[in-house]
């Protein structure tokens, strides 16, 4: 069959058409067909563009005064390595922590004050990740391993972590350790429940996301023999943790930095 | 043609070593064995979380998708098409019907050659220690 010029370029000037309206009608239909989606997978709010009022953020209050740590109690740490499976490599190079102790005047450097409460000078103060609302971790992460859940956990999916350490190096708060070594044999009494880690890996606390997910409270909220820590909706003003922080002065570490942690400090 | 003796001696020599590895296999009785499973004998444990069609093919992709709801969604549960639901545990659900590994995963794994990392973190149960 031959196709006469005329008729070649009726053709070229149709299919032009075709396209440009095809493009078109695509883009205007692209936000109802992804509004139908998101509709189907329940995330309208997130694909419609605009911020979701976020209807959970978790926080965590740690009162100070109630917190013995100073007399060596260490439930919360031992609780969680156990459940964890976080390895005991005998030194501090390589060390493993999820939640540990700093003296007072270094978890919050900014409040440099000579002349304090004495029990507060020997403080020490328990520290965990702060899962920021603000995490400079997920904003460095290059496969999203870290990312900030939902109700405002930032996690991390070691799946995906490739081992760069830029959420280390972004972290103010030190909260993330490197697996340098293989961890296995360093643990005592291996959890099966909790996947261990592998060489190469970074980690830190994730609230014990695990426990979060069904329901349940941190474990080391659970076992703190003081209720030294609670736990809870930072959006619900009904929530223990509102109360808490309407009735009591509070402070948190480093919020000059901008990163808004989500670990509010009682003293 | 010059040489064919040799060309053909050098030949064979050379078709006998590069196949030395499956007679060496076949001469010391180790030729491919077919998987032999060992499967859940419990009355509580004769079905696994979905047809075992679409297990014994995309049971990666289960877990993938698994990993992905714990992980990223904080989702916990796992309705099947059997009408049960199952905790999305990899230790917990999988291997608590399915314990022993070598005489279930690794049998069809090692007929295939894969070998999943998995278990560089995610631990085998407690009662077998077979780590
Ligand atoms: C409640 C017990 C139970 C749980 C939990 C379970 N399985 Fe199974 N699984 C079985 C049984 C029973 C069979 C055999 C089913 C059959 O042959 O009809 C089976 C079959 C399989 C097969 C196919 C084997 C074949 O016959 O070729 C694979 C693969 C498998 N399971 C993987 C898994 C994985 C992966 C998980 C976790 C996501 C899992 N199973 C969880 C009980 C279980
Ligand atoms: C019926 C045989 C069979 C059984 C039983 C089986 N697998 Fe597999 N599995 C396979 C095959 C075949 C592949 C490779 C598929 C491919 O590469 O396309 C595979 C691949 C995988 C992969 C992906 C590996 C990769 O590197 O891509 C994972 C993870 C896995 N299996 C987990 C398990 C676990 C856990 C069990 C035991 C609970 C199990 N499988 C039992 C046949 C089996
Ligand atoms: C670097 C360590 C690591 C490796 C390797 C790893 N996982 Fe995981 N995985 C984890 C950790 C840690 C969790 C628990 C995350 C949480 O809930 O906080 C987890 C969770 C999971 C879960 C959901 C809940 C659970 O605890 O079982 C699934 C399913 C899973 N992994 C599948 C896999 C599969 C399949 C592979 C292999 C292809 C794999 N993982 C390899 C560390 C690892």
């Amino acid at each position: 069959m031959s196709i006469s010029r005329r008729t070649l370029l009726k053709l070229v000037g149709l299919t032009a058409l075709g396209v440009t309206a095809e493009k078109y009608v695509s883009v205007h239909a692209g936000s109802t067909s992804a509004k139908l989606v998101a509709k189907a997978i329940g995330a309208g709010k997130r694909l419609a563009g605009t911020k979701p009022a976020q209807k959970v953020r978790l926080a965590m209050v740690v009162d100070l005064r109630k917190c013995v740590s100073e007399q060596g109690c260490t439930k919360c740490i031992d609780a969680c390595n156990k459940a964890h499976n976080i390895p005991d490599f005998g030194e501090s190079k390589d060390e493993i922590k999820w939640i540990w102790k700093e003296p007072y005047q270094d978890a919050f450097l900014d409040q440099e004050n000579f002349y304090m409460k004495d029990e507060f000078k020997n403080k020490k103060v328990p520290v965990f990740c702060n899962s920021c609302d603000n995490p400079p971790c997920v904003e460095v992460c290059p496969t999203q391993a870290t990312f900030k859940r939902d109700d405002g956990i930032v996690m991390i999916d070691w799946h995906r972590c490739i081992g760069c350490r830029y959420c280390m190096a972004a972290c103010p708060y030190g909260s993330r350790s490197f697996n340098w070594r293989d961890p296995r044999p360093f643990i005592k009494d291996i959890n099966p429940d909790f996947p261990t880690r592998m060489k190469g890996v970074v980690e830190k606390c994730t609230w014990c996301d695990e426990r979060v997910s069904q329901g349940l409270s941190p474990i080391c909220v659970d076992v703190c023999p003081g209720k030294a820590l609670v736990f809870g909706n930072l959006n619900d003003p009904g929530s223990e943790v509102r109360q808490l922080l309407k009735d009591n002065f509070s402070i948190r570490r480093k919020p000059g930095l901008g990163t808004s942690p989500e670990i509010y400090y009682l003293v | 043609m010059y040489d064919s003796g040799k060309i053909i001696a050098g030949l064979i020599i050379f078709a006998a070593l590069f196949t030395s590895p499956v007679w060496y296999d076949v001469l010391n009785g180790k030729a491919l064995q077919r998987p032999d499973l060992v499967l859940p004998s419990k009355e509580n444990q004769k079905e696994c979380v979905a047809a075992a069609e679409f297990m014994r093919r995309d049971h990666m992709r289960l877990l993938n998708d698994w990993r992905y709801e714990v992980v990223r969604k904080g989702e916990t549960y796992f309705s099947s098409d059997n009408g049960k639901e199952y905790e999305m545990r990899f230790t917990k659900t999988c291997l608590g019907c399915h314990p022993n590994t070598s005489q279930f995963c690794d049998q069809c794994h090692s007929y295939v050659g894969v070998t999943p990392y998995c278990w560089d973190c995610h631990n085998k149960p407690r009662n077998l220690s077979i780590q």
